[in-house]
């Protein structure tokens, strides 16, 4: 019997990665904290054991790279009121059906008490729930970055081919380039510094948007950038590239993930994200309003936009007292900094979304996390 | 038996359901005992203290590569008396069984039960069947029941882990979990994955018996091995150190799992066991281990430690390939459903 063990793919071969943690550790010269932005890259960290071995100088910081996230209690509140609509359904990533909303009710919770809620794993998915209950009308809870929207949109032009009426949106969409500015700008920018040394930049978003949409990092605020692979030695590559970078003063936004990232990324799926969706003001939790950093449905799709149809507004709601994920998500706090860390917020019960998505850096803390 | 489907009759205790027992089940399960068909089973005199345990099967799929409901319902009853030292005996069953299923599926699921009845040497002395109306049940439930008699005094029990003991586990990790998911999500994986439900009281009574002083053994069933391991190390004060690179898993298994987005090491197991005995007495533990064509893949795959100046009592240690060390967790959120 042929027996493999974990991890056995190339990029975490553990004498390759021994090898770059070494250079990392030769051409570190002072403290360096990065931040990545993309869930994956946040539980790979963790699950490789990676983070055990960085140097000491070395500062993970987990950014708003976790879609369910970065979704704002107002519009976990909207999907909520939805959800309590005779004739509706709602299809949804699982992830999305425990995070807390109003009152500390959830998705999972309206379920039990009668709302019609159904796990997908693809907007396709919300399409044939659609097809099949006709009499219902089927809405999916858009969440997630570039990645995930061409995909949507594309649903939305089926739909539409299909003349297809019981299927809607909502749409909570965020782009990635309009946090990091703001990110950046909020701290001051490039004068006082934001204590975050190096962007890790999300491999699989770039996939869609490719490398050009970082580039104002590098130029306005001399933040070096790397849009990096996801397996333990893609990450140590990308942190040597960052750490050059700062020593020769010479930021920059480079492609360690050519592989999958094409320079220009994919310009079809963004023929397709952009037909059905337009930038627009988005919230995002704990850091508020982003200005074009979220997307819309476009007019000539509005009768599939869950929004209009419903004529939905985004309820104000208390802020969950005591939660720091919006710090967390900002990079200004760790995890286990945050008072209810483990105490009152656990992944069995969790307080904030950063406990709640498997991606969340508060759940990695959690589930992965040893004292250094 | 006809082909003709399971009718509401046959649950109504009537002349049809007398039909369905004595030329189905009575007919696979065949011994003395329950042969006499009274109302509960005389068992007689058995040694040594008395070890009782009962669980419900509820998977979907009925049948898969490997097994179907009715051997699992033995195997993983007769795992769990077996793992506080016992030699099971005795199971009874229960079926629950929803009206209109195919007469030929059910009794190729008695018929494995039988089966692996005998093979395990354990008797099914009595049982129960209900026929609930369509949509009461999804195709068929059982729930069985297990009694065995200790042989190893004191047991082994999850809180007696001590520092210096060795982690042992019977072969590789995540087989049933995958089998059963994969079915499931429709995904054909060609690999030959096939569910490692089986007995394990033969090679638990070799244990034993030929090495002695085993402190713990657990099977790693629903949450796998992650959630046993924590499932240890909490009650015994200990940390668990754990090699990730000496943890078995099959290959088809390690790539069905990247395709589905799972860890093998969250995945049911349903014919594995966990062994944690004094390190001088590892080796002879796997050598009798590998003796079984259940236990071929038997690995040490840790060590219990002591808490120390980074770790605290209770965690589980897992050492990546890498070199580098993270906690390795209990299962959160939702069960993955219905898998066993």
């Amino acid at each position: 019997m042929s027996d493999t063990t974990l991890n056995a793919a190339a990029f975490a071969d553990p004498a390759l990665c021994r090898g770059l943690l070494e250079t990392l550790e030769a051409e570190l010269d002072g403290p360096f904290r990065f931040m990545e932005v993309c869930g994956t890259h946040t539980v790979s960290i963790f699950r490789s054991g990676l983070r055990s071995l960085l140097p000491e100088g070395v500062i993970h910081l987990s950014g708003p790279g976790c879609p369910v996230c970065v979704t704002h209690d107002r519009e976990i509140a909207a999907a909520m009121a939805l959800a309590g609509r005779d004739g509706v359904t709602i299809a949804t990533f699982g992830d999305l059906m425990r995070v807390p909303g109003p009152g500390g009710a959830s998705l999972k919770s309206a379920k039990a008490e009668g709302a019609q809620v159904e796990i997908v794993y693809s907007p396709l998915d919300a399409l044939a729930l659609a097809r099949r209950e006709k009499d219902r009308t089927v809405v999916f809870l858009g969440v997630g970055f570039e990645t995930t929207a061409p995909t949507v949109a594309a649903t939305m032009r089926m739909a539409r081919a299909e003349g297809l009426t019981n299927f809607a949106v909502l749409a909570f969409h965020k782009l990635v380039p309009p946090a990091l500015d703001a990110l950046l700008a909020e701290s001051g920018g490039a004068a006082q510094g934001t204590g975050i040394d190096g962007f890790l930049l999300p491999g699989h978003v770039s996939t869609i948007i490719g490398v050009e949409p970082y580039r104002f990092m590098a130029d306005r605020y001399h933040k070096p950038g790397v849009v990096g692979g996801f397996d333990p030695a893609d990450i140590l590559q990308s942190l040597i590239l960052l750490i050059r970078m700062r020593k020769s003063k010479t930021p920059d936004i480079i492609n360690q993930y050519s592989r999958a990232v094409s320079d220009q990324g994919n310009p079809r799926a963004r023929e397709m994200l952009f037909e059905v969706f337009e930038a627009s003001d988005a919230l995002w939790r704990g850091i508020g309003l982003i200005r074009q950093s979220g997307l819309a449905i476009r007019d000539a799709y509005a009768d599939y936009d869950a929004r209009r149809r419903f004529s939905l507004e985004l309820p104000d709601v208390p802020e969950i007292r005591g939660c720091k994920c919006g710090e967390v998500l900002k990079g200004r706090l760790a995890p286990d900094g945050c008072p209810l860390f483990g105490k009152t917020c656990t992944p069995a019960s969790p307080v904030g979304p950063c406990m709640v998505s498997t991606e969340g850096s508060c759940a990695a803390y959690f589930k992965y996390g040893v004292e250094k | 038996m006809s082909a003709t489907p399971v009718l509401l009759d046959y649950g109504s205790g009537g002349k049809a359901a007398q039909r369905l027992i004595s030329e189905l089940f009575v007919r696979h399960f065949a011994n003395p005992i329950l042969e006499a068909m009274d109302d509960a089973a005389l068992l007689g005199r058995l040694r040594g203290a008395v070890v009782m345990s009962t669980d419900g099967y509820t998977v979907d799929p009925v049948e898969f590569p490997g097994g179907n409901i009715g051997s699992l319902a033995v195997h993983g009853t007769v795992n769990d008396v077996s793992m506080l030292g016992a030699r099971p005996r005795f199971l009874t069953c229960a079926y629950i069984i929803e009206e209109g299923l195919d007469m030929n599926l059910l009794e190729r699921v008695v018929r494995g039960m039988g089966e692996a009845a005998r093979r395990a040497d354990v008797r099914i002395v009595g049982g129960d069947t209900k026929v609930v109306p369509r949509g009461a049940a999804d195709k068929i439930f059982i729930t069985t029941t297990g009694i065995g008699e200790v042989i190893l005094e004191p047991a082994p029990s999850g809180s007696r882990a001590a520092p210096g003991d060795a982690i042992l586990i019977s072969g590789s990790m995540g087989d049933h979990g995958l089998t059963i998911l994969s079915r499931r999500e429709g995904l054909s994986l060609d690999s030959g994955v096939m569910s490692d439900s089986a007995a394990l009281n033969r090679m638990v009574e070799a244990l034993i018996t030929e090495v002695g002083d085993v402190h713990v053994l657990r099977d790693p069933t629903r949450g796998g091995l992650a959630t046993t391991r924590n499932e240890i190390a909490g009650p015994s004060g200990v940390v668990c150190a754990v090699n990730e690179t000496a943890i078995p898993v099959k290959d088809g298994v390690a790539a069905g799992c990247s395709v589905l987005g799972l860890d093998p090491l969250y995945l049911a197991n349903e014919g594995k066991l966990i062994c944690v005995l004094p390190e001088n007495k590892s080796a002879a533990a796997l050598a009798v281990m590998r003796g079984f064509s259940e236990g071929r893949d038997a690995a040490r795959i840790g060590a219990v430690e002591a808490a120390g100046a980074k770790s605290r009592a209770g965690q589980v240690l897992l050492q990546t390939p890498l070199g580098g060390r993270r906690l390795l967790g209990m299962l959160e959120g939702e069960q993955l459903p219905r898998i066993c």
